[in-house]
């Protein structure tokens, strides 16, 4: 049973480290890596807290049973193989052998079934909605994990990341209070990493694993993260040398074109594939007239996303087709035009409902580049004859307003999961619309026929009916136009080019430094 | 009349300031003819220099708006919230020391606390909670500049009052029966008037300032153009584009120099016993 997995994988290995090793030289050992952490990182226990510059750091220290290439196709972590059953409803799981966690104690079934059946359902809400879906889980020895779904659900391959199902040692934290475990100061996981010291407001210290489970791996001997609270500062730290790694969003998207013109600067779009975040703007449609689909659809059209992507991303991302990112599973690029073309806006705001009302725009808080950009689409809307306003508030005003749809349009983005089974029904779903939440369906879409076709294609076992299904579901999305989608982000990994590997997942530098070296000629 | 203009002249800065506020006030006044279009319009490829586009003299910012369209409506706003909040901040600090500086005693007790109590409170802070607290709009702006700019106003004014009010013209008025309001209204403040008039073009000078400063911080209203806004919105690029918060602040710094210039020249035209200059 074993054998045959462990030489698919063997193989899938070589097929994979072949054309690296070609590109870039043996791995060299050795060295440290500096890399900007930005915001602190509020806690680091990966089970508890999932704040993105979180999930950066501790994803170092805490590993899942799988991770996700760029094409989002699983492979093993500390899962050798996995079998899924031909009803969809069993997920079995076999463990490698002798994995440890920081502390020295052996990772084992327990601590898998530990961690998902008990810590995540009280910690972590979304793990917690997936968990739901199953209905035991089983260990029969040490090395194999058996998850025993209550009806198949496709997407449940896609949950196993560190971000929504760490592993967590079942001897430090069983019988206690989780949240308040004083062991939350000091992370233990299995990760390449160990967590050393943290100095708060100036940096993390995560020092190499030398009991790591692959041979050779890791190659750095340490990863220092720090804490620059300035764009423009941390741009200059990556000038000086003090850094030498850059996560998307760490500098200002005006920045950017400077920065990769630096000596011996690397850049890559690639990473987010997991995220696939998306940004669009709520349409309120318990407001008239922004119920009426003809005002929807000429805002569509009205919107200039090329000039948006242009001028104020520098062309990085993608202009949105849809409600799914081109990096989703499922995603039809083939759905109705929603391209920009004022004299089609205007003719459909014509024949509307619309009556000059003021439209209420609010922007997203989260700096200059937002900020413009909601300048630049009030400027559209204006000229096609709309009258629009914009609403300044801060991050704790944006989520309440939107949290009781106090708006009329509203600037979002948010992160898919890599299915839209994970990511995406969420958004449109009428049963998710429930005011008080600034993440769920807000724009108060009311489709039965969407939410029909989002129901059954969770369930489909097979893959090729879900394509199907999606497709017509995406149709049907984008012709009731229930928010105006704005382009798939693109959060530019900037390094040094003699740092190798730095992005090797769906996860980008979310997925740990494991595969990273430092080629020191 | 004549007297006044022939001492405000003498004073050559005053002169220059009056010219430069005038040609601001023109620009003001005649934006919406020489760029109907609004200045939000995104008209050019953006980040456009400086005389490179025979159309935009003064090139185009982060999201290609003419920047000369943008100084010329954001003259407007700046001149609009500096007059405006000015006469709040007048129409509440006069009467207040008007009042605190003729009656003494216990009404000049009460009046002077209150107003001290906001003046223990930088004026700057205080308008950023104000604005915090008011959706930042046109109008809050204004009233938020006028409530941190109105204390010094009752302090001058009071000061005024008590060396007036022990005046023997105004005891004769006394004498001659006229009621408190009439005194004050025709003997006392008039007389107060020139400092009045020298502080208030300072003033106006300070609120644009004020103004700049809030929009800079992106408190201002967002849906208007003004000359902070536009330097807050060019702050991030000045390694790249220094022009785009160079050429607004050159607008600010020569409206308010203008101002206090012609602050100093109205100075010397009123009092022109307390000039430095005096013959």
């Amino acid at each position: 049973m074993l054998r045959p997995f462990k030489i698919i994988a063997a193989i899938a290995a070589l097929a994979l480290a072949g054309p690296l090793a070609a590109q870039d030289g043996e791995p060299q050992a050795g060295g440290t890596l500096n890399v900007v952490i930005q915001p602190e990182p509020p806690g680091l226990m990966l089970g508890i807290v999932q704040n993105g510059p979180t999930q950066m750091v501790a994803g170092d220290i805490y590993e899942s049973l799988l991770r996700y290439d760029f094409d989002l196709k699983p492979e093993g972590q500390l899962a050798e193989s996995w079998e899924i059953s031909e009803d969809g409803k069993t997920y079995t799981f076999k463990l490698r052998d002798g994995v440890t966690f920081h502390d020295g104690e052996p990772f084992t079934s327990e601590d898998v079934k530990f961690t998902m059946d008990v810590f995540l359902r009280e910690t972590n809400p979304r793990t917690r909605t997936y968990m739901d879906r199953v209905e035991s889980i089983d260990t029969p020895d040490d090395l194999t994990v058996v998850f025993n779904l209550k009806e198949p659900f496709g997407p449940f391959i896609g949950i196993f990341e560190q971000g929504t199902a760490p592993m967590i040692p079942k001897h430090i934290y069983e019988g206690t209070d989780f949240v308040n475990n004083p062991a939350n100061n000091t992370p233990i996981g299995t990760g390449p990493f160990k967590f050393d010291e943290w100095v708060k407001g100036s940096y993390i210290h995560l020092v190499k694993n030398e009991d790591y489970y692959m041979e050779g791996k890791p190659y750095v001997d340490e990863v220092y993260y720090h804490v620059i609270p300035d764009a423009a500062s941390r741009a200059v730290a990556y000038e000086t040398g003090k850094v030498d790694v850059l996560p998307g969003g760490s500098v200002e998207n005006f920045d950017v074109p400077r920065i990769r013109e630096l000596e011996n600067t690397c850049i890559t779009d690639q990473g987010w594939e997991y995220f696939g975040p998306l940004s669009w703007i709520w349409i309120n449609m318990n407001n008239k007239p922004l119920d009426d689909v003809k005002v929807r659809q000429a805002m569509m059209h009205a919107l200039d996303r090329n000039f948006a992507k242009d001028a104020l991303w520098n062309g990085l991302g993608k202009v949105a087709t849809g409600p799914l990112s081109s990096s989703t599973r499922f995603y039809a690029g083939d759905t109705p035009d929603i391209g920009y073309d004022p004299e089609k806006a205007k003719a459909l705001l014509e024949d509307s409902s619309y009556n000059g009302e003021t439209i209420r725009l609010l922007g997203l808080p989260y700096g200059e580049t937002w900020q413009r950009w909601a300048e630049a689409v009030k400027q559209n809307l204006t000229e096609i004859g709309m009258t629009v306003e914009l609403v300044p508030s801060d991050v704790a005003g944006w989520n309440q307003k939107v949290a009781d749809r106090d708006f009329d349009l509203a600037f979002t983005y948010l992160y898919q999961y890599g299915d839209p089974a994970l990511g995406v029904s969420r958004t449109y779903m009428s049963t998710n619309a429930e005011p008080g939440s600034p993440w769920n369906n807000v724009s108060n879409y009311q489709n039965p026929e969407t939410d029909k076709m989002f129901d059954e294609a969770a369930l489909m076992a097979n893959p090729d009916d879900r394509v199907a299904a999606y497709k017509k579901i995406q149709d049907q999305i984008v012709s009731d136009v229930p928010n105006l989608w704005l382009l798939e982000l693109g959060f530019p990994t900037i390094y040094r080019c003699n740092i190798k590997n730095p992005v090797n997942s769906a996860l980008g530098v979310n997925d740990g430094f494991r595969d990273v070296w430092i080629d020191k000629n | 009349m004549k007297d006044f203009w022939k001492r405000f002249r003498y004073n050559r800065g005053a002169v220059i300031g009056l010219v430069i506020l005038a040609l601001v006030i023109v620009t003001a006044i005649a934006a919406p003819f020489l760029f109907p279009q609004s200045p939000w319009k995104m008209v050019q490829r953006p980040f456009l220099p400086p005389f490179t586009d025979d159309a935009l003299w003064l090139g185009t910012d982060a999201l290609g708006r003419d920047v000369l369209s943008g100084l010329a409506h954001g003259a407007y706003v700046s001149l609009l919230v500096g007059l405006v909040s000015t006469i709040v901040a007048l129409a509440i600090g006069v009467p207040v020391g008007a009042l605190a500086g003729y009656f003494v005693g216990r009404t000049d007790d009460i009046l002077m606390r209150f107003t001290e109590f906001f003046q223990t409170i930088p004026s700057f802070a205080l308008a950023i909670v104000l604005l915090a607290i008011f959706q930042p709009s046109l109008t809050y702006v204004i009233i938020a500049i006028a409530i941190v700019s109105w204390p010094p106003v009752a302090r001058l004014v009071r000061g005024e009052v008590l060396s007036l009010r022990t005046r023997e013209f105004v005891e004769a008025a006394t004498l001659q029966g006229l009621g408190n309001t009439q005194i004050i209204l025709r003997h006392v403040l008039p007389n107060a008037l020139p400092s009045i008039i020298v502080l208030a073009s300072l003033m106006v000078a300070q609120a644009i300032l004020l103004e700049s400063s809030l929009s800079f911080l992106g408190l201002g209203d967002p849906n208007i153009m003004s000359w902070g806004y536009m330097i807050g919105a060019a702050r991030t690029v000045i390694r790249t584009a220094w022009w785009l918060s160079f050429l607004p602040g050159m607008a600010i710094l020569l409206t308010v120099l203008a101002l206090n210039l012609i602050g100093e020249g109205l100075n010397d035209a009123l009092n022109p016993r307390l000039t430095r200059k005096s013959e």
